[in-house]
C-alpha cells in the first residue's frame, strides 16, 4: 500500500563533507510541494570528520515530533553504518552507496535495499575531488525525487535560484540531480511505496528556525543593541540580528545603522553592556546557553535588584559544565529562574514554535521594561536551530511599544521630590529616569546594594525588608502581563503539562493515546511565573502528567515553589538523553504509568 | 615655570560659570571615605575640572565597579546619573550605557583591584573598542574596602601594613593602555591638584577612550614606609614628563608658551589643549616613543607623572560600528520597527 505525505526520511553523513545544503534542499522542495516538514539536524561538537544526521519528517498529519524509527535511512557514513541500519523501521527503505558492497552482518531481512552506485556514476563526470564529495550528495538527491516522486522542477528551479548570479555553479548541480534521478529511473523500480504528491496542506506558513525567528523578534521589538559570546546553539541568534538588521535598520540618508552588535569578550560582558544600554533607556538583549547563563550569574542579581530592563535568551542545550553543546534539553530552568545570590528570581517564556520565538522575543522587551527587571526567553536547540513549519509571523502596526514608567523633563518638572523606588501606583514598580534628562531634577544613582525608596544608601533593615517585599509585589503583577498558559479541553479527568519544545511531539503522543482508549486535557505552560491556571488545571484532574526534557523535574520543582501545587497528583515523565524528547519515550511512559495505577480505559 | 594658568577664579566656591553654576552645583553627598583618603582629592579635582570647564552636570554619566574608589561617583555631580555596578565590570556597563546614549559625558572611575584583576579582561576590552569615555583608576595599590590586601598593581618588594612583602611583578595598567591603543594616557597622582585638575579637564574634552592612572593613597593600609604607593614615596620618585592645560577656542590668546618647549593640540571641539614639556626628550604624540619611556622609568623606579600619550581625530566606538548620529535611545517606533508590509516579503524568504 503507498503512503503519501507521511514519513521520516535519516540522511547520514560525515560533518563538513556539505551534506547540510542537499539536505535542506530535499526538505524545502517537500515544503514546496505543500506538504509539512520539521528537520532535525543532529551534529556533533566538530567542524570536520565526525558523524551527523539529518533528519526530515513529512507529514500532511502535522506530526512533527522526532519517532525512535525512520522510514528511509541514505546511509553515506560507513562508520555509523549499524547503528544507521539498526534505526531503520521494519519495511523500511535503506539507500547505500553500491560502489563498494556492504557487509552482510550489516543487512537485515526486514528491509527494501536500495544500492546506487553514487562514487560511480560520478566518477567519469567530475575531476575535481572536491567536487566530486559535494556532488555525490547531489546525486542521492536525485535519485530520491525518482524513487518518491517529487517533481523535478522545484529541484532544479531551487538549484537556479539559490546559485544566481554564480550560473556555472547551475549545471554541475542540475547534471548531479540528473545523474542520480535518471539512474534511478533505469535501473530501480520507481515509485517505491513511500510517495509524495503536492496538496496545500502548508498553506501560508513558512519554513524558519527559532533562532532567525527570535532575530526577527528583536527586530520588530525594537532592540538596538546585541550584545553576545559565540556559544552553540545560541550564535545564530546574533548572526542573524546583525544580518536582517543591516537591510532593515540602515538610516537611508546617511547608510549608517539604527542598531549595534557587540561581540563581547565573554557572557558577564555580554550581559554588562545589555545592562548598561537598559539602564540608559535602548532596548537591548544577549544571546547565550547555560554555560553563558552561569557566567552571568552576578549581573543578573544586580538588574533584578537595581531594576534594570534587560533581554536574555537562553537557547538551551545538555549540561552541565559544557554538557553535550550539541544536543537539545530544558535543563536550565532552576538555574536562571533563581540565577544570582541573594533572594532573586527572573521570569521566563517558553515559546514552542519559531512563530513563538518571533512574538515572544517583541513581548520580551515590552515585559523587561514595564517590570524593570531581566527576562529570559527559554528556547532550546531543538526549537532554535531546526526548521519548522510554522505559522507566517504576524505585526500588528497598530501595536505600540510598551516603554514602562519612564518620565520625562516635563513630568519631572511637576514632580515635588523624586523617589525612584517609592510604589506610587501599588503594583512594585517604581518611576524610573533616564541619565540626561533634566537639569536638576531626577537624578539618582543605581547600585546593587541596599537603599530607601529616593536611592539613597542605606543599611537599615527596615528599607531593606521594605524594597524586598516590593520586589515580591512586583512578582505577583508580573503574571498578569506573561502569557497565559494555552489549554485544550477533552472533558477527561486526567491531564498532560508541557512546555517550550516538548510541545512538538504532543499532538502524535495524544493520537496514540486516545487508540489506546485514553483521553486527556492539555495545558501548555508558556512562562515563569505561571497564573492560577496551572494551579486549577492541577486540581481539576486526578492526575496530571507534567512532560520536561531534563532529569531533575525542573518546572515541577518551580511549580511546587511558586504555586504549592499538590506535588501527589503530578506524574513526571522526563527525558534527557541529549536528543529531542519522542513521541515514542513519551507515549510509552504515560501508557506504562497508567497501566502501574490501573487507570481504566474510557469507553 | 613656562606655563602660567589664567588666574579667572578668585573665590572658586562662590564664582558661578559660564552656565551659571556655582561649584556646589557639582558636588553630591559628603563622602563616607577616610579622612585623608587620596580618592576624596580625585573627587574633589572632578568636581573643579567640571566645573571651571562649565559642563553641564546633568550630562554626565557616572560609572563605577566595586570598591572604595568606586564608591566615589556618589561624592561628585549630585546631578547626574551614577551607576555603581559589580566588581571589575565598569567597562562593559559603560560600553551598553555609551551605546544607547553617545551624547552624554561618560566617566567611570575603578580601582587597582577592580581593573587589575577581577576586571582585567573587561579593562582590555573596553580600550580595544576605544570607547568614549572617561576611564579613572584610584591606585593605591591595595585592595581598600577589604582591607589592605595587595593589589596587583603594587610593586614587588612592597610592603603591606603587616611586613608581609608583596612577591609578585606589578601590573601597570599605563603601559597596558599605551600598547593597547587608547587615545589618551595620562598619569597623576590625586595629592597633585595643579597636574591632576588640568588633566581632568583635557581627558572630558578628548574624544575617544581616556586613561587616568591616578596614584591614590590608601591610608588606612596603604601609607606606611616601605610602600611604594605612600604619599612620601610618590612625592619622592615623581617625575612630571608632560604638563597639560585645557584651552577654550577664546582663550588662546592668553596662553603663554615659548617655542621649542610647548606643543599645542587641537581638540575635537575647536579648542586646544597645551603640552608643556618639562622633560626635554618627551613627545606625547609618539605611542612607540612613551612606552619605552614608561618601560625606562619602571626599571629606573621612577612615577612618571603628566600626560605620556595623545592622540586626536580617531575614530571611537561609534565611528567604528558607524551607528547613527542620534542616540540609538531616542529613536522611537517608527525608526526601529519596519512594519506589517515587509514582514509579509520577510515571511516570503521563509517559503
Ligand atoms: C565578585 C566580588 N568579589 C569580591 C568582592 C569584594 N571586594 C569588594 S571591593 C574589593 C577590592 C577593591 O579594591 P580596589 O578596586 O583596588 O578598590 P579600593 O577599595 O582600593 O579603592 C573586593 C575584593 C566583591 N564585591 N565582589
Ligand atoms: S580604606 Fe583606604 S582606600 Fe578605602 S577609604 Fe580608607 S583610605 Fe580610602
Ligand atoms: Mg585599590
Amino acid at each position: 500500500m503507498t503512503v503519501f505525505n507521511e514519513f521520516t526520511i535519516r540522511f547520514a553523513n560525515v560533518n563538513g563533507s556539505g551534506s547540510a545544503s542537499a539536505n535542506t534542499m530535499f526538505a524545502k522542495a517537500l515544503f514546496r510541494m505543500g506538504i509539512p516538514v520539521s528537520i532535525r539536524n543532529i551534529f556533533p561538537s566538530n567542524i570536520q570528520g565526525l558523524p551527523t544526521w539529518f533528519e526530515v519528517r513529512a507529514t500532511e498529519r502535522e506530526f512533527f515530533g522526532r519517532r525512535e524509527h525512520v522510514d528511509i535511512m541514505v546511509a553515506m557514513n560507513a562508520e555509523t553504518y549499524e547503528q544507521d541500519v539498526a534505526s531503520l523501521a521494519s519495511g523500511g527503505y535503506l539507500l547505500y552507496d553500491s560502489t563498494r558492497s556492504i557487509p552482510s552482518e550489516l543487512q537485515r531481512d526486514d528491509l527494501e535495499l536500495i544500492g546506487v552506485p553514487i562514487m560511480r556514476l560520478i566518477h567519469p563526470e567530475f575531476t575535481d575531488p572536491k567536487q566530486r564529495q559535494l556532488f555525490k550528495n547531489i546525486v542521492y538527491v536525485g535519485v530520491l525525487s525518482a524513487l518518491l516522486n517529487m517533481e523535478f522542477d522545484v529541484l532544479t528551479n531551487m538549484v537556479s535560484a539559490q546559485y544566481r548570479g554564480k550560473d556555472k555553479l547551475i549545471q554541475p548541480n542540475i547534471k548531479a540531480l540528473n545523474l542520480g534521478r535518471q539512474f534511478a529511473e533505469t535501473y530501480l523500480s520507481c515509485p517505491i511505496d513511500i510517495q509524495v504528491r503536492r496538496t496545500d496542506a502548508v498553506g501560508d506558513r513558512i519554513l524558519i528556525d527559532g533562532n532567525q525567528a527570535t532575530a526577527l523578534g528583536c527586530i520588530y521589538g525594537g532592540a538596538t543593541i546585541c550584545a553576545w559570546y559565540p556559544i552553540t546553539p545560541s550564535t545564530s541568534v546574533a548572526e542573524s540580528f546583525e544580518r536582517h538588521a543591516s537591510r532593515l535598520r540602515i538610516e537611508p540618508e546617511t547608510e549608517l545603522k539604527k542598531y549595534v552588535v557587540i561581540q563581547a569578550e565573554d557572557e558577564l560582558a555580554a550581559l554588562g553592556t545589555v545592562i548598561g544600554a537598559g539602564w540608559n533607556g535602548a532596548r537591548a538583549f544577549t544571546a547565550t546557553s547555560g554555560p553563558g547563563i552561569s557566567l552571568m550569574n552576578e549581573f543578573l542579581g544586580l538588574a533584578y535588584f537595581a531594576e534594570i530592563p534587560a533581554v536574555i535568551f537562553d537557547v538551551q542545550r545538555a549540561g552541565p559544565s559544557t554538557g553535550m553543546p550539541t544536543r537539545t534539553q530544558q535543563s536550565d530552568l532552576l538555574s536562571v529562574a533563581f540565577a544570582s545570590h541573594g533572594d532573586t528570581k527572573h521570569p521566563m517564556l517558553f515559546p514552542s514554535t519559531p512563530t513563538e520565538c518571533f512574538d515572544f522575543a517583541a513581548l520580551a522587551f515590552d515585559l523587561a521594561e514595564e517590570i524593570q527587571s531581566p527576562v529570559v526567553v527559554m528556547s532550546d536547540l531543538e526549537l532554535g536551530m531546526n526548521e519548522l513549519t510554522t505559522d507566517e509571523l504576524k505585526w500588528n502596526d497598530a501595536r505600540t511599544y510598551r516603554r514602562g514608567k519612564v518620565l520625562n523633563a516635563e513630568q519631572l518638572e511637576g514632580i515635588e521630590k523624586f523617589g525612584r523606588y517609592l510604589d506610587k501606583d501599588g503594583d512594585g514598580i517604581g518611576y524610573r529616569t533616564l541619565p540626561g534628562t533634566h537639569r536638576d531634577k531626577g537624578a539618582f544613582f543605581t547600585r546593587g546594594s541596599s537603599r530607601d525608596e529616593f536611592a539613597v544608601y542605606t543599611e537599615d533593615p527596615g528599607a531593606y525588608t521594605r524594597n524586598m517585599d516590593r520586589l515580591l509585589k512586583k512578582w505577583e503583577t508580573l503574571r498578569s502581563l506573561i502569557p497565559e498558559p494555552v489549554f485544550q479541553n477533552n472533558d477527561s479527568n486526567y491531564g498532560i503539562m508541557y512546555y517550550g519544545t516538548t510541545a512538538t511531539p504532543m499532538n502524535e503522543v495524544l493520537s496514540i493515546l486516545k487508540d489506546e482508549g485514553f483521553e486527556f486535557d492539555t495545558l501548555r505552560i508558556r512562562s515563569f511565573p505561571t497564573g492560577n491556571e496551572v494551579l486549577e488545571f492541577i486540581n481539576c484532574h486526578d492526575l496530571v502528567f507534567l512532560v520536561e526534557q531534563n532529569r531533575d523535574a525542573q518546572m515541577k520543582m518551580l511549580l511546587v515553589n511558586d504555586l504549592n501545587i499538590p506535588v501527589e497528583k503530578i506524574y513526571s515523565i522526563l527525558y534527557y538523553g541529549g536528543m529531542s524528547i519522542s513521541v515514542d519515550f513519551i507515549a510509552d511512559r504515560i501508557l506504562r504509568i497508567l497501566n502501574e495505577l490501573k487507570v481504566e480505559v474510557h469507553s | 615655570m613656562t606655563f602660567v594658568p589664567k588666574p579667572r577664579v578668585h573665590h572658586p566656591l562662590l564664582d558661578v560659570n559660564e552656565i551659571g553654576l556655582k561649584r556646589r552645583d557639582y558636588e553630591a553627598a559628603v563622602s563616607t571615605l577616610c579622612a585623608g583618603c587620596g580618592h576624596d582629592s580625585v573627587s574633589a579635582a572632578i568636581i573643579q575640572a567640571c566645573s571651571e570647564l562649565s559642563l553641564p552636570p546633568h550630562r554626565f554619566a557616572k560609572l563605577s565597579g566595586i570598591g572604595c574608589s568606586s564608591k566615589t561617583p556618589s561624592y561628585f555631580l549630585g546631578n547626574s546619573h551614577g551607576f555603581n555596578s559589580v566588581h571589575g565590570r565598569m567597562p562593559s556597563v559603560a560600553t551598553g550605557a555609551n551605546l544607547a546614549n553617545r551624547d552624554l559625558i561618560y566617566v567611570g572611575v575603578s580601582g587597582d583591584g577592580d581593573s587589575a584583576s577581577i576586571g582585567l579582561g573587561q579593562f582590555v576590552h573596553v580600550i580595544r573598542r576605544q570607547l568614549n569615555m572617561v576611564y579613572i583608576v584610584d591606585n593605591n595599590g591595595t585592595y581598600g574596602l577589604t582591607k589592605g590586601q595587595f593589589s596587583a598593581t603594587n610593586d614587588r618588594g612592597s610592603v603591606s601594613k603587616k611586613g608581609v612583602p608583596n612577591l609578585y611583578a606589578p601590573i601597570d595598567l599605563v603601559s597596558m593602555a599605551l600598547q593597547l591603543g587608547a587615545s589618551f594616557v595620562a598619569r597623576s597622582f590625586s595629592g597633585d591638584k595643579q597636574q591632576l585638575v588640568p588633566l581632568l579637564k583635557a581627558a572630558f574634552l578628548h574624544k575617544g577612550f581616556a586613561f587616568l592612572d591616578i596614584i591614590s593613597p590608601c591610608v588606612m593600609f596603604n601609607n606606611h614606609t616601605g610602600s611604594t604607593k605612600s604619599y612620601d614615596y610618590v612625592r619622592d620618585h615623581l617625575e612630571e614628563v608632560v604638563r597639560s592645560n585645557y584651552i577654550a577656542p577664546r582663550d588662546e590668546i592668553e596662553i603663554h608658551y615659548e617655542p621649542g618647549t610647548s606643543k599645542k593640540v587641537q581638540l575635537h571641539d575647536g579648542s586646544q589643549l597645551n603640552l608643556t614639556k618639562l622633560s626635554e626628550s618627551y613627545d606625547p604624540s609618539d605611542r612607540i616613543g612613551a612606552m619605552s619611556y614608561v618601560q625606562q622609568a619602571l626599571a629606573d623606579g621612577v612615577v612618571v607623572t603628566g600626560l605620556l600619550y595623545v592622540e586626536e581625530d580617531i575614530n571611537e566606538c561609534h565611528d567604528i560600528l558607524q551607528t547613527i548620529r542620534q542616540p540609538l535611545n531616542q529613536l522611537t517606533e517608527d525608526a526601529l520597527c519596519p512594519g506589517a508590509d515587509k514582514l509579509k516579503k520577510i515571511n516570503n524568504m521563509f517559503r
